[in-house]
């Protein structure tokens, strides 16, 4: 099947299993299984709050990440987990600083991949950053 | 980490007396206590502490275990037990379903790495069905603890 990849802006990547030019393919993209749904989204996110991703914060993220209908992994680079299983995430011991790859699946992937950065980096679960050493 | 480096052995509960989650928290708080980890005035301020984060969000992950926990500065090192129940215990998990399994946590307040270890190791074990069903199957503190020596030479078990 026809695959076309593209980089944005360095951030995000999305691959996009489809070709617009193949339009005279006929029946291998008919609606039903369309594979224009399938996207895929990648992006690194830095844990920033000083107590890293302890219990609380790893259900604030399964609970956005339950909110999108697309697949999300996460990796630490040595563990992949599933980003919807709390009991997974628990297992990423992402301390302060850790940078964590989140991997999405899905027609709905761009938009839980900036959900997830807001909750991560933005809102930093809603914890304080690490005292500035003098 | 290991589990031989935080898991106090001694304070293995293998039948919990208590059938509710508070005082299954009491029972391994006070079990702790006993062991030498922590002192007596402070288990009563610790007992109440790790109910008070219970009631923030419920720490029964689902699949039978609970892993109520607290930052004290009580402590200076993570300090851990285990308490198992025959009949289950309402946890208010996030399935719903009884707790068998309850691991106690104290972490230090101001060494939130150790804290996230500590539960990396706790949770690499926990997710594995067949740990869990080790766990389940044993009959006194030797045998929790023979599983958790075993795990900790084992990473996948």
């Amino acid at each position: 099947m026809p695959t076309r990849s593209r980089i944005f802006s360095g951030k995000r990547t999305i691959i996009r299993p489809c070709d617009p030019t193949a339009g005279d393919a006929g029946p291998a993209f008919n609606k039903e299984t369309d594979a224009l749904d399938k996207l895929v989204c990648e992006a690194e996110v830095e844990i920033k709050n000083a107590d890293g991703l302890h219990m609380r914060p790893a259900m604030q993220f399964v609970d956005v990440a339950n909110r999108f209908d697309c697949d999300v992994t996460v990796s630490n680079g040595q563990t992949t987990v599933d980003g919807k299983s709390i009991m997974q995430m628990s297992m990423l011991a992402a301390t302060v600083g850790t940078k964590l790859k989140i991997r999405a699946e899905g027609q709905d992937a761009p938009e839980l991949i900036e959900a997830l950065r807001h909750l991560v980096e933005g809102r930093m679960f809603d914890e304080p950053p690490p005292e500035d050493n003098p | 980490m290991k589990f031989a480096d935080f898991m106090c052995f001694e304070a293995i509960i293998p039948e919990l007396k208590a059938t509710d989650r508070d005082g299954a928290i009491a029972e391994l708080v006070r079990a702790l206590q006993a062991a030498g980890k922590i002192s007596k005035g402070n288990c009563k301020k610790i007992i109440e502490a790790v109910i008070a984060r219970e009631n923030e969000a419920s720490t029964g992950m689902g699949k039978g275990v609970a892993i109520p926990h607290v930052k004290h500065k009580a402590v200076a090192d993570v300090v851990a037990t285990v308490g198992q129940s025959s009949v289950g215990i309402d946890f208010a998990a996030l399935d719903k379903q009884p707790v068998y399994s309850v691991i106690l946590l104290i972490s230090p307040a101001d060494h939130p790495d150790k804290h996230l270890e500590a539960m990396e190791k706790v949770f690499r074990h926990l997710q594995q069905d067949r740990f869990r069903k080790f766990l389940s199957q044993c009959q006194n503190a030797h045998q929790i603890e023979d599983l958790l020596r075993e795990a900790d030479d084992n990473p996948s078990l």
